[in-house]
């Protein structure tokens, strides 16, 4: 057997399967997306771009996602890079494996479990009764688009630390005590040097929890009570309740379309920046 | 900054602590800790429907986890030899399952399996010779372990590749030069050189299977994993018992990743 064929014999299995099990269910969403609902749910072969049409009506879902994703991403980045600074920078070899360690560990456990926990702190018995104490009441947390941010940022936060973590840990400190020697001031050698230096790790960081973010189901599930959904919801709803199989599949393409559309022009953004992606292994 | 540091890992664990706290208390209300009992622990683990989702979480896991490791360790080894259009198209197939949504990963693969399955079951009743007997292809554990192993098949490609490219390739040139066979090459030289990054990428597999829950949703048909009784008790209201699972499941999941870590760690060394 000649060397090809034996690479092909070796690809074959994973190939049929990615086909089999990702192509093809793909692909019939896009069928299904310019067909009909049957009578009684489900699908009837047609061929329409109704569904497309009809893809307003879900314009809050798409809104609310495609508001909260960024911020989520966003939020998470502010709150992870100085986190990450620290561990990278500042902190001694000692301790710094362990403290990262401590990071990655919540990722690790069920989002689910993570997320609800978060009906406790921030229902009525949670933060709510803490303020009542100082005079504030009547504050409502639980279900409302502060709560949904909440759970994104915490639920995401690590996969955000993780990227900016290695990126900075790279940057050779000889740098930051060379832009000190040449009297440039902390803030001027970190805008000039540091964080320059580090655009991969939040480049990759962004992307990552963007990602995730817009097909996010759960935490708009758990913590928006059915006020903040997401598209992930509407598709849910579309697909399990009312089982219009036609629309929820424009709704998935939509989302799909809007993915590709906004990931391809950031890579365009950061490839333009001139930085490498890095190949982040979270293990 | 030291502070800072520290009020995020409270944000990260406060959390937690929360739902392992009230797994203790000795009271029927989950939000009011009414005495220390661990009797949660012990419902929990004699409840027949938790043991059952337990069960069928752990099946699908460690069948998915296996069946991606053993095809994606081929595949990367494969993928090295292959270049231009085809390589290309494989990589397309790899990016894509790691970037669409889980739910849509979830709703693609119910409405194509349950629409293959209407075209196929009548067909199977056909040729059966007891019609009424015919075997009916549906929803459930077989279509989770499927979907499952397509999505962590990725990742495990991902992570061997990665470790493939550090390898040098002079190595197996060696081998072959040695007048290894390519089997001999592949079991003595490359095989032990990648087998942690296989191990990690069959830890990670079996860890974001046995914690999916959106794509289990869909595919699981009349079946119950623990992700999704976790999520239709607690629509149903928290208890202590919710809290017990989830404290267990959480322990569960440190506890495979540190022997992951400690695995990694210990390749690591042996290449040095």
């Amino acid at each position: 057997m000649t060397q090809r064929a034996r690479n092909w014999l070796l690809v074959a299995p994973a190939g049929a399967w990615l086909i089999v099990m990702l192509v093809l269910p793909l692909s019939v969403v896009f069928v299904f997306s310019f067909g009909e609902r049957a009578p009684s749910g489900g699908y009837v072969p047609a061929f329409t771009f109704e569904q497309y049409a009809n893809l307003p009506a879900r314009l809050t879902a798409f809104q609310n996602t495609l508001i909260l994703a960024p911020l989520g991403t966003l939020a998470a980045l502010l709150i992870a890079y100085p986190l990450a600074y620290q561990l990278a920078v500042r902190t001694s070899e000692k301790w710094k494996t362990l403290l990262l360690v401590l990071v990655i560990v919540p990722f690790w456990t069920s989002i689910l479990i993570r997320s609800y926990a978060w009906i406790y702190i921030l229902g009525g018995r949670g933060i709510p009764a803490l303020l009542e104490n100082f005079g504030l009441d009547d504050v409502r947390l639980i279900y409302t688009p502060f709560a949904v941010l909440i759970g994104i940022v915490y639920g995401y936060l690590p996969l955000m630390v993780f990227p900016i973590y290695v990126a900075l840990d790279r940057l050779d400190k000889r740098l930051l005590e060379a832009s000190a020697d040449l009297g440039a001031r902390p803030m001027t050698t970190f805008f000039r040097v540091t964080l320059p230096m580090s655009v991969s790790g939040i480049a990759t960081g962004c992307m990552l929890v963007f990602i995730l973010l817009m097909g996010e189901f759960l935490i708009p599930a758990l913590l928006g009570g059915g006020k903040v959904f997401f598209v992930g919801n509407a598709l849910v709803d579309l697909f399990l309740q009312s089982r219009n199989w036609a629309y929820g599949s424009a709704v998935a393409m939509m989302l799909i379309i809007i993915m590709l559309v906004t990931v391809t022009i950031y890579m365009r953004l950061i490839a333009k920046l001139n930085v490498q992606r890095d190949d982040v292994a979270l293990m | 900054m030291r502070i800072y540091a520290l009020c995020v890992y409270i944000f990260l664990y406060t959390p937690i602590a929360i739902i392992a706290l009230f797994s203790f208390s000795a009271g029927r209300s989950a939000s009011q800790f009414e005495g220390f009992s661990t009797k949660w622990y012990g419902r929990a683990l004699n409840n027949p429907f938790v043991m059952d989702a337990l069960g069928n979480s752990l099946l699908v896991a460690f069948v998915s986890a296996t069946l991606a490791s053993i095809l994606g360790t081929l595949a990367a080894v494969g993928l090295q030899g292959i270049r231009g259009p085809a390589r290309a198209f494989f990589d397309a197939l790899i990016y894509i399952a790691v970037m669409i949504p889980g739910i849509v990963i979830g709703i693609a693969t119910l409405i194509a399996l349950v629409t293959v399955f209407d075209l196929v079951n009548p067909w199977l009743a056909a040729i059966w010779s007891e019609a009424d007997r015919a075997p009916a292809l549906s929803m459930g554990i077989g279509s989770l372990i499927a979907a499952h192993t397509m999505f962590t098949l990725a990742l495990v490609i991902i992570i061997i590749r990665a470790r493939l490219a550090s390898l040098e390739g002079a190595l197996s040139e060696a081998s072959a030069d040695l007048y290894a066979t390519p089997l001999g090459t592949f079991r003595q030289v490359t095989l032990p050189l990648i087998a942690p990054a296989i191990l990690a990428g069959f830890l990670l597999s079996f860890t974001f299977s046995f914690d999916d829950f959106i794509i289990a949703f869909f595919v699981a048909g009349s079946e119950t994993t623990l992700p999704i009784y976790i999520f239709s008790s607690i629509r149903r209201g928290i208890t202590p018992e919710v809290n017990a699972i989830g404290t267990m499941v959480m322990v569960a999941s440190l506890i495979l990743l540190v022997i992951a870590q400690i695995i990694l760690r210990r390749g690591n060394k042996a290449r040095r």
